[in-house]
Formats: structure tokens, C-alpha cells, sequence
């Protein structure tokens, strides 16, 4: 490898951000000053080229402190990592938190996502835009993942620390003042309080939130923390899977997919190392979930990927964290520094011999990346595109060995399943959806929020429990990946069966309800530019299809009957190309919305 | 002496293509088989000399029990598939793809898909005037070639030339995301400020005509480029001692192009930049 570098050279704050991330340069091959020693041997090379996974987090060390990218840091962090700077352009190019043009050091992402626009988000950007000057870049967001305070902002300030801050639900007032105050802006209410049902003794999944400190690891201890890793020592990982197996437990991010199965693949393959990855990517609109629990019981994601990993033959596990939740990374954070420094982490687990450690690693805005192959790609320094399959990640995943990747929150059932046992478990919920399951209930309710239910219950009954508003008019089910249904619909049994056989979909667990104030041919065209702005551009049928979805909802905005059936036919036909000929989940489900909507909820008629 | 090397014996499978029993070497691909079946399948980013990257979709068939269309050129086909290439749903997919690419993109110098849009009945204009386009200028910042991305189709078959499959050079790469995706070299800079050798392996590739010689891309804006009236000889680089064969391309007497054989053995369709380019002296008659 040639590499080619520009005349451009980094600030000092620049080279700070990426030194303090990969320490000084130890020679002028990687960018220090030239020595005589330098002219007899080249290092880096091949040592420093199998460091490209710290690419991403190069980018973000120079973003953070800086705010945007420049020819020079990029080059001085391509140096540094043996990387082609044409590549790294790249990757720096595919997120949306990263900018390679010169902007303010603080930008302000206002979602303008489903929940956060029938909130008003527009509104909320126009008054924002007025009253803030210069020194800030306002961005509108796809969604942030706070639907239940919709609408939602959230500032990011670069710098050394960079600082964050949330405003939500927020006034125009509030987000200005996050903007350019984050030290001083008010502190987030607590994750309990998008739980509605906290303190509930019959909850699984959510029965901490709220319950315990999430900084204190002698208080998840106190609440039942790590009984269930000692019970994984004590049956083995194959008998921990065998529990996971008979528990029934199917992925919760949205393919349901038998986790045992998954765990079983992974720990037979003869290649080794194995990989454990916790999908934490979560960026379907109207999911929040994940972050509720890494937020409200963080050691419990940290005791169940040990157990995951235990059971599947790996020691080492990446979090790949939603670029967008930095109060779940502090706590993630924290928890994974308190978990080393009591050995539940590290070379002696619980003094059993087996030796496991968490990487956290930030994705930087890019709802692809949540798709378990492009996962991949992104942590290891490439562009977050999915990979053709097969091979399955269970035999070629990360760094190309086998790889499991859980969803947080399937992750999270790992824990109820070996405390109370498979068969205990697997009599919750109906036959063949087994467990509890968190719902993200937002829009038109009272009170919006995470909902713990068992699998069985019907949709009324859910949006019951959160208080739905008068004039319902439309339920989304599975965010902007799944699909609409009617409000004389709410029989259908929330299972994964129930939903396929109701001809929807229950994907990540988000429950969105509209009342006859939004417009649903508006809420159609969001979807669509969603999925315009997320597509990776790698298939033709995803990166030019989502656009002329887009063109065509955006033409029949205001149209109904004859006037509109064109452009439907048109979207019927785009669509099904979509579904059949697209790479990966995302150009296979840009049209699933849409289209229920037009069936099932006759949008334009 | 000439040695044919003839790998390693390779098992046969045993699958159907439309219903036809056929037999196809362990490893090949879905596509491999269906042109030893004489099954037309149109393709766009496949290359014969790159890893597939199946990115156009335009190859897509019907597999039994997959949810999916499957991609003919980089599946690999298995024991006991059914594959059917000709469904209505497989066309139709083919249909869209050649009508979303032929909508954006600019496809007049792509060779074969004027007939596969006339074969699939694909109606590029139907999504009006306002389609978003490209629109993309010519890049002319070099005195070899030109880069027109209003022809790219995105095929990736440019970066992998550049990159770890033949090159390793580097100098290009896909940047931006979704319909903005743009094939550039660092900073979006001139091709002249990157890690570019011109070696022109990239053109070798390119599937569209969006990479093409200067030469070539001044004869067509003058309307004077006619392959018809066009020689091609095969003969020896005579720069170094590799050996690598050269492909001219002659109208008038004058070399307009050079390309270089896919199926040599040595090079597979790479050259550099003094056998890609430096040909003038050849022509020059005073």
C-alpha cells in the first residue's frame, strides 16, 4: 500500500484529539517529527493498519473536540492508522454527525421524526432557527430516540470534553438554552420516567428501572444483580444455551430470530476468536427502549453480554452505542469501569477462570448501521454498508470470525430465563412468543413511554394502559420499517404470530398512535424522506427506489381518488422491486409503511 | 511452451435452472451456470476480473424458498436449488432496476442496455420530468482521462480495481451516502491532488463509459468516435519485461484506446500507466 497524503497538516488541537485517542506518534511514518531513525526502518505498516477498527473512533475524537473534520486531522489520523485517505473520506462522509465543512462547534439535532413533527416539531425549528445566532448549526434529526418527551432536541457541543445536552419534551426556549448553555441546562428527568408502570413488582425486563441507582453496582447486586451469571457458571455454556434454547426467547430488534439457535451457531464454529456484539444501534423511529434500559439498569446489559459471550466461546464483546444517546454512554461507561474494578469483567470473572471485557463503540448517526452486517463494517473502519449473505455472521461476522449479535433487550431476557428458569419463562407469553415484551408507546397517549407487557396482550389493551386520546385514527406498529393499521384494529394480539397473521409486523416494539390532527399523507412523506436519508446507497434498487418513493408521496400530498392512482400504481411497483431485489432490511421494508397505509388505511381515497 | 493451468478438480453440483437439470463446478456462481446454460441474464456491476459486488441488482433470479430475489453473481450455487431466471418477478425487479438507473443516470455510452430496456419494456420517463438526475459535470482535470459521473451507476467495480483486488493504490472511494453517494478521492479533490497512478485499470472496468480515455471523450464531444470504423490489435507492452498484452484501439490511424485482454493470464486486464497511456510516440510522424 502507497499511501498518498496532502500538504495539509492538523492544529494542535487537532493532533491532541487523535493523540489522546492512539497516543503519540511513535515515529515520523505516523506523522511525528523525522529522526535519523526513521530512515533505516518504516514502522506501522501492517501493526498499524490491523488498528483500522480505530477509525470511527479517530473521527469522533477530532468531531468531538473540533466539531467538524478537516483535510489536515483526517490526514493526520489516516497517517497514524495506515489508512487511504480516500477511504477515510469515506467513511467520514457516510455519517450524519460528522461534517468535512467547516461549521459552528455546537450543532443543535431537533427531531423532525413522527412523533416529535405531530408534536409540533416544525414549529419548533422555525423558532429555534429565529432566536439562535450564528454560532450555532440547528440540524433537522431523523428520530433521537426521547419520542416519549416528544418533541426532542439535543445539543452537542464540541470541545475537550465535549458536552451534550437534551431538551425534551422542548419549548424553544429550552433547546436555545441547551444550545448555548449545555453545562447549564436543567438535567434529564430520570429513566424511570419513561416507565410508567416503575415499581411494578410484576416486571421482568423493567423491574430496576427506577428501582435501583444505575451508577451503583452494589445496589444492582442488592436487586438481584449477577445471580444470573453465577447460575451461568454453574450450568456451563452449553447448558446456558440449552436454557436460552428452551426458553423459547426469538431476537427482539425486530427479525425475531431463536437466539439459542443463534448462540448455538456461534459457539460450534471451529474458527476462532468469537466475537459478541450488542446491537445498541437503535435509531428505528419510535424506539426507545434500549435506551431506557441502558439507562436505567446498564449493569444488567453488562451482565448479560458476559453471559452471552460465556456461552458462545468469546472474550471480547462490543457495544455498538447509538451515536445519539450520550447519557447511556456515561452510564455504560461508568458501569463498565465500576464492573473491571470489582472482577466482573476482566481475565478472572467471578474468580471462575474465564476472561471476557466490553468495548463501547459510538456509531455517528446512520440508521444503516443498526443492520447486524453493516454493524460490522462500521466497527471496523469501513463504510457502515451491509454485507451480501451468506456467510451469515454466526460463521463470518466480525473481523470476519464468528460472530453473535444480540438486540439490547433480547440480551436483557438472558437474565429472567436463567434465574428463573426455561420452562418458568417460556410460560409467560403465548406458545410460540415466549416472554415478556417491551413496547415503545408514543404519539397520541397520555402517557407515552416503555411498556412491559407479556407477549398475548392485545394492542387495545396496551393502548389502554397508556391512555389513548380520543379521535385515534391510525396505530404504526414496528416504527417506519412496519406498518399502519386501523383503530378498529386493536384486537390484534401483540405476538409475533398474531401480528404476521394481522398482516403486520411488531418489529422493534414501537406502538405510535395518531389522532385525526396529522395529516397521514405528511406522515407518509416523513417515512419516505427517512428512508431517502438512511438508504447507504449501496443497491440501486434501495438508493434510487427510496427517492422516487419520496418524489411520487410528495406529488400526491394533497391528492386523493383518480388523481393519485397513478402515482400509487407507480409506488406499488417501485415497492415491490424494493421489497424483492434490495440487499439488505432496509430497501426490502422502506415501503412496508407506506403501503399499509394506502391498504389498510385507504391514505389517498 | 504454453501451460494451460487447469486448477484443482473441482466436484460438480447438481441443480435446476427453469426446470433444466444442470451441473456446475463446486464454487461457481448461480451466473457462471446459467451462461454455461446459455441463460441470458443481464449484468451491470459484475466483472469478470473483480469480486462480485452485487450492487446493481439487475441480475436478480428466483430462488426456491428464499424470501428474496437472490443476486445470480455472487450467490454461489448449491446441491438440489431451484433457480428460475425468467419469472415474472424476476423481470419485473430487472425492469425497475433498469428504469430507477435509466431515470438518474446518464446510460448512452453503457453497451447492451438500450436492449435489455427494450426487452424488459422499461419506461425510464414514467417518473416525470422532475425525476431527480445526477447531474454530475464531467470532471476533466487530467490530460488521460475523464471522469463523467452523470454515466456512474455506482457499480464499485472502479474502487475495487483501485483497491486490495488489483491496484492498491487507493485513490478512490465512495463518498457521501444514498442518492448522494458519489465515487471521489479524498477532500473530493482533483484527481491530480490524490494518490491516482493513472495506470487507468479503473477504465478498464468501468461498466458505463464513465471513466473513459481523454481521447476518446474529445472524439465524442465532437461527434467523430466511431467504433464501427474502429481495428482492434492485440500485441506486446514493449516498456518492461512483464510482458503484459495490449488492446489498441485504432480509428484513422490514429490509436484512440487501449485496453488490454481480461483472460491474460499475468495481468487480467491491468496495465500501467506507460502501456495505458503512453502510446504517442508510436503515432508521432514527424
Amino acid at each position: 500500500m502507497d499511501l498518498h497524503f496532502g500538504d495539509s497538516k492538523p492544529t494542535d488541537d487537532e493532533r491532541a484529539a487523535v493523540d489522546a485517542l492512539l497516543g503519540p506518534p511513535e515515529s515520523s511514518w505516523e506523522g511525528a517529527d523525522r529522526s535519523d531513525a526513521d530512515l533505516r526502518w518504516a514502522r506501522g505498516g501492517r501493526e498499524a493498519r490491523d488498528r483500522r477498527d480505530l477509525l470511527l473512533p479517530g473521527l469522533h475524537a477530532i468531531n468531538d473536540r473540533i466539531g467538524w473534520i478537516s483535510e489536515g486531522a483526517l490526514d493526520y489520523l489516516c497517517r497514524r492508522l495506515t489508512v487511504p485517505p480516500s477511504e477515510a473520506y469515506g467513511v467520514a462522509t457516510f455519517y450524519a454527525m460528522f461534517s468535512v465543512k467547516p461549521r459552528p462547534a455546537t450543532v443543535l439535532h431537533v427531531c423532525t421524526d413522527l412523533a416529535c413533527a405531530a408534536a409540533g416539531a416544525s414549529e419548533l425549528c422555525a423558532g429555534i432557527e429565529a432566536s439562535l445566532g450564528p454560532g450555532v448549526h440547528v440540524e433537522r434529526s431523523p428520530c433521537l430516540g426521547l419520542c416519549e418527551r416528544a418533541p426532542a432536541a439535543l445539543a452537542i457541543k464540541a470541545g475537550d470534553p465535549v458536552r451534550t445536552a437534551v431538551a425534551a419534551p422542548a419549548t424553544v426556549h429550552d433547546a436555545v438554552l441547551a444550545a448555548s448553555a449545555p453545562d447549564s441546562a436543567p438535567e434529564e428527568p430520570s429513566a424511570a420516567m419513561a416507565v410508567p408502570q416503575a415499581g411494578d413488582p410484576a416486571l421482568v425486563l423493567l423491574r430496576r428501572i427506577g428501582v435501583v441507582d444505575p451508577s451503583s453496582l452494589d445496589d444492582y447486586r442488592a436487586h438481584g444483580g449477577y445471580t444470573a451469571l453465577r447460575r451461568a457458571f454453574e450450568l456451563g455454556p452449553a447448558g446456558v444455551i440449552r436454557e436460552v434454547t428452551d426458553s423459547g426467547l426469538v431476537g427482539r430488534g425486530g427479525a425475531a430470530f431463536p437466539t439459542g439457535r443463534k448462540w448455538q451457531a456461534t459457539a460450534s464454529q471451529p474458527d476462532h476468536p468469537h466475537y459478541l456484539v450488542c446491537n445498541a444501534d437503535e435509531s428505528e423511529p419510535g424506539t426507545f427502549k434500549d435506551r431506557v434500559l441502558m439507562e436505567g439498569d446498564p449493569y444488567a446489559l453488562v451482565e448479560s453480554m458476559t453471559i452471552a459471550a460465556y456461552a458462545t466461546g468469546a472474550h471480547k464483546g462490543y457495544l455498538y452505542l447509538r451515536g445519539e444517546y450520550p447519557r447511556a454512554l456515561a452510564r455504560l461507561e461508568h458501569a463498565l469501569a465500576q464492573a473491571r474494578a470489582r472482577g466482573f469483567l476482566g481475565d478472572d470473572i467471578l474468580g471462575q477462570g474465564y476472561a471476557f471485557d466490553i468495548e463501547i463503540r459510538r456509531g455517528a448517526g446512520a440508521y444503516i448501521c443498526g443492520e447486524e452486517t453493516a454493524l460490522f463494517n462500521s466497527i471496523e473502519g469501513y463504510r457502515g454498508e451491509p454485507r451480501s449473505k451468506p456467510p451469515f455472521p454466526v460463521e463470518k461476522g466480525l473481523f470476519g470470525k464468528p460472530t453473535v449479535e444480540n438486540n439490547v433487550e433480547t440480551l436483557v431476557n438472558v437474565l429472567p430465563i436463567l434465574t428463573m428458569g426455561a420452562p418458568a419463562y417460556a410460560a409467560i407469553g403465548t406458545q410460540r412468543s415466549t416472554g415478556p415484551k417491551l413496547f415503545c408507546v408514543s404519539g397520541s397517549v397520555e402517557r407515552p413511554g416503555i411498556y412491559e407487557l407479556p407477549f398475548g396482550a392485545t394492542l387495545g389493551e396496551l393502548l389502554e394502559l397508556a391512555g389513548v386520546r380520543d379521535g385515534l385514527r391510525a396505530v404504526l406498529l414496528g416504527g417506519a420499517a412496519g406498518g399502519f393499521v386501523r383503530p378498529d384494529e386493536t384486537g390484534i394480539p401483540l405476538t409475533f404470530e398474531g401480528t404476521r397473521e394481522a398482516g403486520t409486523t411488531l418489529g422493534s416494539g414501537v406502538v405510535m398512535a395518531f389522532d385525526d390532527t396529522v395529516p397521514l399523507p405528511r406522515l407518509l412523506l416523513r417515512i419516505a424522506e427517512f428512508f431517502r436519508d438512511e438508504s447507504c446507497g449501496q443497491c440501486v434498487p434501495c438508493r434510487v427506489g427510496t427517492v422516487r418513493q419520496e418524489e411520487a408521496l410528495h406529488r400526491i400530498v394533497e391528492r386523493t381518488g383518480a388523481a393519485a392512482s397513478d402515482d400509487i400504481a407507480l409506488l406499488r411497483e417501485v415497492g415491490r422491486a424494493m421489497r424483492d431485489a434490495s440487499i439488505c432490511g432496509l430497501g426490502q421494508t422502506a415501503w412496508n409503511a407506506v403501503e399499509s397505509a394506502i391498504d389498510r388505511l385507504g391514505a389517498y381515497e | 511452451m504454453t501451460v494451460t493451468p487447469l486448477g484443482i478438480p473441482r466436484r460438480l453440483l447438481e441443480f435446476t435452472i427453469d426446470g433444466e437439470p444442470v451441473r456446475t463446478p463446486e464454487g461457481s456462481t448461480i451466473l457462471d451456470a446459467c451462461r454455461a446454460a446459455g441463460k441470458d441474464v443481464p449484468t451491470l456491476c459484475e466483472g469478470d476480473t473483480l469480486r462480485p459486488k452485487n450492487a446493481c441488482r439487475v441480475c436478480v433470479v428466483e430462488v426456491e424458498g428464499s424470501r428474496t430475489l437472490v443476486p445470480a453473481c455472487s450467490r454461489k450455487a448449491e446441491p438440489g436449488m431451484e433457480v428460475r431466471t425468467d419469472t415474472e418477478r424476476a423481470r419485473h425487479s430487472r425492469k425497475i432496476v433498469l428504469e430507477l438507473l435509466a431515470s438518474s443516470v446518464d446510460l448512452s455510452t453503457t453497451p447492451q442496455v438500450a436492449g435489455w430496456i427494450k426487452e424488459y419494456e422499461a419506461k425510464p420517463d414514467r417518473f416525470g420530468p422532475d425525476a431527480a438526475r445526477l447531474n454530475e459535470e464531467p470532471k476533466v482535470d487530467n490530460d488521460l482521462y475523464v471522469r463523467d459521473y452523470d454515466k456512474c451507476i455506482l457499480c464499485y467495480k472502479c474502487v475495487d480495481a483501485c483497491g486490495d483486488q488489483w491496484q492498491n493504490s487507493f485513490a478512490i472511494s465512495v463518498a457521501g451516502r444514498g442518492f448522494d453517494a458519489r465515487i471521489a478521492v479524498e477532500h473530493d479533490a482533483p484527481l491530480t491532488d490524490s494518490a491516482c497512478v493513472y495506470c487507468g485499470n479503473c477504465i478498464e472496468v468501468c461498466p458505463t463509459g464513465a471513466l473513459s480515455f481523454k481521447s476518446e471523450f474529445d472524439m465524442r464531444a465532437a461527434d467523430t468516435w466511431d467504433e464501427s470504423a474502429q481495428t482492434e490489435t492485440t500485441t506486446v507492452c514493449a516498456y518492461c519485461g512483464v510482458g503484459c498484452n495490449l488492446t489498441l484501439h485504432v480509428q484513422d490511424n490514429e490509436i484512440v484506446k487501449v485496453t488490454s485482454p481480461h483472460d491474460n493470464p499475468v495481468t487480467h486486464g491491468n496495465l500501467c500507466i506507460k502501456g495505458r497511456f503512453g502510446y504517442q510516440h508510436v503515432q508521432n510522424r514527424d
